[in-house]
């Protein structure tokens, strides 16, 4: 086998072998809150975090690190933390590099859920985010201050067909020695890995295509390993002493495991957003066909793309497979597999239009997911992003008459047949 | 916890000879039996049949820059290892002179008081340091059995490095042994790292360590 496996060879093996107790091939499911110690020597060794080990199945679970291991496997990382959900995962990431009063820069399209929760939630913990357009590298630079943490964006933005240009952006974070996190839930690493364009930290939700079947929740942190927490002396939480673990400093410690060391010791025991083993099992299991679906994913999204971009009842599809896209060539460089399987266009007649096309749909499913085997489809307007303001809605991608598709892995002649009976009766009935 | 400590060492402490039987040699040329004859060490990615033989075939070793303090890197890495069936002779100038022992082994303020033979030396010191005690392993090496000299995680010394192979010795930079020990048996796997192992065998359900207290 070659020294690094292959992606396909990952994504079914690594962080799996078989169970040492029953030769069990596939990954047991753990379903166990806690695990028995040695003797008092070896709890204290563990509650020490002097030795590698298991305590209490809100820190870490066998079943779940499977899955923490192939993750940060497949994105070529250094380790990785589960969590319950992909917004779970947002606040483990950046949980160790914030303290109240602190910023961080986020791209203003994003999915709706973390605008909410970035621009809103985090208020309460005095977490400050500012909202910049990444597509202009140079509005992120000025966004970032003295207190500024990192820099978020998403590799394939939510709700659709943005990418930006990651290289730049890892630039212009380190310039400022700061951490880029790249949420990587749309693209996945079979896409895209962003750690390779720079990022440091990459979070998911699993939730979409990881677990790929709509079946489980769930989220990812993943660390590079390759951030230098202690050089600028921002990052107090991983380069100074840490009282609960007796004035132990991460960073000296645990070098570059320090940032999921501190994920499961400190972030899951106190914060709480811990994955279950079931989820992780299910994950798991997506997650061995990955390669399959996406290539099927992002061929029958082209095909629909296409289809869509000629019917007389839509007036944009903003999709960065297709040529006309402006995100077309960084699709290209950053996506040479395909651009997801994600993505938005406009309905002639607007808000009711769009309305109507996800009310009439038989095959599609109108429901808030992505990333399933099913297609599905959504009007943000009216669902995922109406906690927006008309101008977020507009900035974020999302406006009256936009709709979201989540191509799935069915006949695409089938896809596209639904589509244009509903599109049919969203013209009909506006008219 | 530290008394705890030294009763799991008990064993260890009646033998008067702590190292590996005299012969058992260690190969020479550096990493030439795992990396093909002929190609130089790569000291950037070692190969992990090549990390896993050092970590098989030692079974006694000197930590230099062992630390007393209990929440330090050095003394994390002693006590994971002596658990795993080392025997690690701290080398530490002042814990010396002031008598003192850790983990239940006494210090020593430098490799040539290290009574007995020994497989390698551990060094957690920094990379400018790293020079001179690699030169003295090279020199005790005949008389003491060092055959490997291993700088921990942000430690390295290339010029250093070449002299130890040129001596006979396996070098090892900018590695932790814990962290390899526990990457290459499965247990850095249980916090969720990126081990890059992939295997279809099924392990030992406890890693028998070398003369390891794991029956
Ligand atoms: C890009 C992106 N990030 C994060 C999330 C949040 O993940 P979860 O729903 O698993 O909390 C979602 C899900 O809707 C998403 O699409």
């Amino acid at each position: 086998m070659a020294a690094t496996p292959g992606f396909e060879t990952r994504a079914v093996h690594a962080g799996a072998s078989p169970d040492p107790t029953t030769g069990a091939r596939q990954t047991p499911i753990f379903q166990t809150t806690s695990y028995v110690f040695d003797d008092v020597d070896h709890a204290a060794s563990l509650f020490n975090l002097q030795t590698f080990g298991y305590i209490y199945s809100r820190l870490t679970n066998p079943t779940v690190a499977v899955l923490e291991e192939r993750v940060a496997a497949l994105e070529g990382g250094r380790g990785g933390t589960a969590t319950a959900s992909g917004h779970a995962a947002q606040i483990l990431a950046l949980f160790p590099l914030m303290e109240p009063g602190a910023d961080f820069v986020a791209a203003t399209k994003l999915y709706g859920g973390s605008i909410t929760q970035f621009g809103r939630t985090f208020k309460k913990f005095d977490w400050r985010c500012t909202f910049a357009d990444f597509d202009d590298p140079e509005a992120v630079r000025k966004a970032i201050g003295p207190k500024t943490k990192a820099v978020f964006c998403e590799s394939l933005a939510n709700p659709g067909g943005v990418v930006h240009d990651l290289q730049r952006i890892a630039e212009i974070a380190h310039g400022a020695g700061i951490p880029l996190i790249v949420d990587n839930t749309m693209a996945t690493p079979y896409l895209m890995q962003p750690i390779a364009h720079g990022a440091d930290l990459v979070v998911h939700s699993t939730t979409k295509f990881l677990s790929g079947h709509g079946h489980a929740v769930g989220g990812m942190v993943v660390d590079s390993g390759k951030f230098d927490w202690t050089k600028s002396g921002k990052f107090p939480t991983l380069s100074e002493p840490e009282p609960a673990y007796h004035g132990l400093k991460f960073a000296e410690t645990f070098g570059d495991l320090a940032f999921t060391v501190h994920g499961h010791a400190v972030g899951l025991r106190d914060l709480g957003a811990c994955q279950s083993p079931m989820n992780a099992f299910l994950t798991l299991a997506g997650i061995e066909t990955l390669a399959l679906r996406m290539d099927r994913h992002c061929a029958n999204a082209l095909a629909v793309a296409q289809f869509l971009e000629k019917h007389p009842a839509v007036s944009w599809v903003s999709y960065a497979g297709l040529p006309s896209s402006k995100y077309a060539a960084l699709a290209k460089r950053y996506l040479p597999k395909g651009a997801g399987a994600v993505f938005t266009f406009g309905v002639k007649g607007g808000y009711e239009a769009g309305v109507r096309l996800v009310e009439s749909v038989q095959l599609l499913s109108h429901l808030a997911n992505i990333g399933d085997t099913r297609s599905l489809v959504i009007h943000p307007a009216s669902t995922t992003h109406r906690q927006l303001t008309p101008e977020q809605l507009k900035a974020a991608g999302a406006g009256p008459d936009v709709v979201r598709i989540s191509v799935g892995i069915e006949t695409v002649a089938d896809i596209i047949a639904d589509l244009d009976q509903a599109l049919a009766k969203s013209v009909k009935k506006a008219a | 916890m530290l008394g705890a400590a030294r009763r799991i060492q008990g064993a260890w402490r009646s033998e008067s000879e702590h190292a590996s039987p005299r012969g058992a040699r260690f190969p020479t040329r550096a990493g030439r039996d795992a990396t093909g004859a002929g190609t130089p060490m790569d000291h950037a990615s070692y190969s992990d049949e090549y990390l896993r033989a050092i970590l098989q075939r030692v079974k006694c070793f000197a930590m230099v820059g062992a630390s007393t303090d209990w929440n330090k890197p050095s003394y994390f890495a002693m006590k994971y290892l002596q658990k795993k069936g080392y025997r690690v002779i701290p080398v530490n100038p002042k814990a010396a002179e002031a008598g003192e022992e850790i983990l239940g082994e006494r210090a020593y303020p430098d490799l040539k008081s290290v009574p007995g033979r020994f497989d390698m030396v551990d060094v957690f010191r920094n990379s400018a340091a790293a020079g001179p005690i690699t030169d003295e392993a090279i020199a005790l090496a005949p008389e003491k059995g060092i055959g490997v000299v291993w700088m921990q995680l942000g430690v390295s010394n290339p010029e250093a490095a070449a002299r130890a192979e040129a001596a006979g010795l396996q070098v090892v930079m900018n590695r932790c042994p814990k962290i390899e020990y526990g990457r290459l048996f499965g247990e850095l796997s249980w916090g969720g790292f990126n081990s890059g192992i992939i295997s279809s065998k099924r392990r030992p359900v406890r890693r028998p360590v070398a003369g390891g207290n794991d029956a």
